[in-house]
């Protein structure tokens, strides 16, 4: 069972107004995926949602910290890290609701959220599919001799897959900017990662390929921040892959409507109380934000919030003609699709 | 006779086959909790982890653990979630298990079952979706199933279990809540045989897994305007009720192949040439089939229905072939 990691610490000299955005990031991705999910109960989302909801920090201390030009590739759980990236919450929430003006059109769904603008290349519905893609990408980087970097997020279920071996000996072998994060919630579906996965974990792995990793706790958005930053430092230098192993928890089930009974009401209680915003919360807290403040910004994030969703409800349906479009140039089945 | 839903008489075919044969048992992500849909519900308590066995999402290895055991005494039922996941394994099955007994010059045989759910099922989008049944049919090794009834979902699966080839078994995802009768004793379904479903004496629907109740719907507003369809369901694709397609157009002069997948370079192109070679003076109208368009399936609601083939469109395409539109 993964430790609950430990209480929060207390900092003097916080960067207050820093701090305060990636707060008001957190509360904003928590409030696009409580609305998705009560969404969903009405009828408004009709595939599957996998919630971060208690994993905002990693999204917060690492996607946050990339820059716009920056590339990106997430997971099927993923809402929260396309909107530290950047991404227009309404363009996202349309597209979790299927209609014109979505992300991806509406084709795509909350499992296949990409947006090319701010370098996010795609969630993805096949677990580990994203890690050669993102050893790719930033092969392509290297060619072309630019600075940026990709970040790419998995799961822990996602290591024992061979694309994960495949993509990680990959960038290491040609030294590619990869940031590689494992966001370890514990669990892959309804099984509990650690029993179908032998040794240590994600980060061991990396390290007998000689990339450098470390295991973090998940929930410290401090503590996030500062090893990406590193993180970044090193690989924007020219230093090659490197790899987070980030401890989290999520507090619903795998999807939305999974009730999750396969684990410990205590387990879930216990990192209930370490949750990151909260904990957040406690640092600003101490550092002299009152909590008037703090709630103000969390009803406005929640108000904005609303609106985003109403506004993707009133949108229209894409065009029937548009499942035709974009399927490729060569035979385009615009012109013969039988 | 007892009405169950189909995902409940796949459970109970596996139940059955592995309370019969100790050699058989079932490998897969989240199978000790029941599967993704609940199709393993409660057999770890029967039969214990060791035999409804959880595994790491390796498909890769699921599948070439699953031919390695198979070639040395067991017989595993191999789970890949989604028909789309069984794609992250395709060399395990299409090289391995596929070829080790032709190649190694009949030493061996690979009785695996390869659970494939696949299809359109509420707003999956394009990697939860797809229907590849026929890039199976075309691999020499491979035995292919599809079930669109209750029963049929016991029958063959217990079938394929007992059969010694590698089967790829491909349940309907949007068929796990259907209800149907079921024999309450042993009930197997052989493989490779078709079931008319429904006789009729003007044109020949054959289909297979949902397209299936498609069909039936339509051939019931045909009959009500005079047209008697018959509808066939070939169950099995590989080795397909050739003798009963043929027969069945022979009597009604027109054959419509219908399919949830792609059309282009689907199964029913296979059915159609078939027919067409085989009955060409006997046609009275040219074969044809229905299928979806060469495109992914869509997440939007609107987009995905665009690509289903409905009732209705069954209902036009036959009445086209008994009355074509003036050219
Ligand atoms: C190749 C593949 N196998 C199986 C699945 C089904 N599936 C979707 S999410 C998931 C669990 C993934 O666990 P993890 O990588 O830890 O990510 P988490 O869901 O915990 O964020 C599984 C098994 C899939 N999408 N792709």
């Amino acid at each position: 069972m993964t430790p609950a990691p430990a209480a929060p610490q207390r900092h003097s000299n916080l960067d207050r107004p820093h701090l305060l955005r990636l707060y008001e990031l957190m509360l904003r991705i928590r409030a696009f995926e409580e609305l998705a999910v009560e969404a969903q109960k009405e009828g408004y989302v009709l595939g599957a949602i996998h919630p971060s909801i208690g994993q905002e920090a990693v999204a917060a201390g690492v996607c946050a910290q990339l820059r716009r030009d920056d590339l990106m590739l997430s997971t099927h759980r993923g809402h929260g890290h396309t909107l530290a990236k950047g991404a227009d919450a309404l363009a996202m929430m349309r597209e979790l609701f299927g209609r014109e003006g979505g992300t991806c059109g509406g084709k795509g769904g909350s499992m296949h959220i990409a947006d090319f603008e701010v370098g996010m290349l795609g969630a993805n519905g096949v677990v580990s599919a994203n890690i050669p893609i993102a050893a790719g990408a930033a092969h392509a980087i290297k060619l072309r001799g630019e600075d940026r970097i990709v970040a790419c997020l998995f799961g822990d279920g996602a290591i024992n897959r061979g694309p994960f071996l495949e993509g990680l000996n990959w960038a290491k072998v040609f030294e590619l900017p990869v940031l590689f994060v494992c966001e370890d919630n514990g669990f892959a579906a309804t099984t509990r990662t650690s029993s179908m996965t032998a040794g240590p974990g994600a980060a061991a792995r990396a390290e007998a390929l000689d990339i450098p990793a470390e295991t973090l706790d998940g929930n410290d958005l401090l503590a996030l921040e500062s090893a990406t930053r590193d993180a970044i430092a090193a690989i924007r230098a020219g230093g090659g892959p490197r790899l987070l192993h980030c401890r989290t928890y999520r507090m619903t089930g795998h999807t939305a409507v999974d009730p999750a009974a396969y684990r410990p009401a205590e387990e879930v209680a216990q990192w209930r109380d370490a949750d990151p915003i909260a904990r957040v919360a406690a640092l600003l807290q101490d550092g002299g934000s009152g909590s008037d403040e703090l709630d103000a910004i969390a009803a406005k994030v929640r108000q904005d919030m609303e609106e985003i969703c109403q506004s993707a409800k009133d949108s229209p349906w894409p065009a029937e003609a548009r499942a035709f479009e974009d399927v490729q140039d060569m035979g385009d089945p615009r012109e013969r699709a039988y | 006779m007892a009405a169950i839903t189909y995902l409940e008489a796949g459970r109970r075919a596996l139940a059955e086959e592995m309370r019969r044969d100790p050699s058989v048992w079932a490998v897969g992500e989240d199978l000790g909790r029941g599967g993704v849909f609940g199709q393993y519900k409660s057999l770890a308590d029967e039969f214990g982890p060791a035999r409804i066995s959880d595994a790491p999402i390796s498909e890769a290895c699921i599948m070439g653990a699953s031919v390695g055991a198979a070639m040395s005494g067991t017989r595993p039922v191999v789970e890949m979630r989604f028909s789309d996941f069984a794609l992250c394994a395709v060399d395990e099955l299409v090289n391995q298990a596929a070829k080790a007994r032709y190649m190694f010059g009949g030493q061996t045989k690979v009785p695996l079952v390869v659970r494939q759910p696949m299809g359109m099922w509420r707003s999956s989008a394009a990697q939860h979706s797809q229907s590849l049944e026929a890039w199976y049919v075309h691999i020499p090794g491979l035995v292919v199933v599809a079930p669109a009834t209750p029963a049929d979902n016991l029958g063959l699966l217990k079938s394929a279990i007992r059969c010694d080839d590698p089967v790829v078994y491909l349940e309907h995802k949007n068929l796990w809540t259907l209800e149907g009768e079921v024999p309450e004793d042993e009930h197997l379904t052989p493989l490779g045989v078709a079931e008319t479903v429904r006789e009729g004496r003007d044109v020949t629907l054959v289909t297979w897994s949902a397209q299936r109740w498609a069909c039936l719907e339509a051939a019931e507003t045909l009959s009500a305007e005079g047209i008697e369809a018959e509808v066939i369901d070939l169950r099995t694709l590989w080795p397909w009720d050739r003798d009963r397609v043929l027969a069945s157009v022979e009597k009604t002069g027109r054959l419509l192949v219908v399919q949830e997948a792609v059309s282009v370079a689907g199964f029913g192109a296979e059915i159609a040439a078939s027919v067409a070679e085989a009955l060409h003076k006997r046609l009275a109208a040219p074969v044809k089939r229905l299928g979806a368009p060469r495109v992914p399936v869509s997440y939007a609601p609107p987009l995905e229905a665009r690509v289903r083939v409905t009732a209705e469109a069954i209902v036009a395409a036959a009445r086209e072939q008994i009355t074509p539109a003036a050219a």
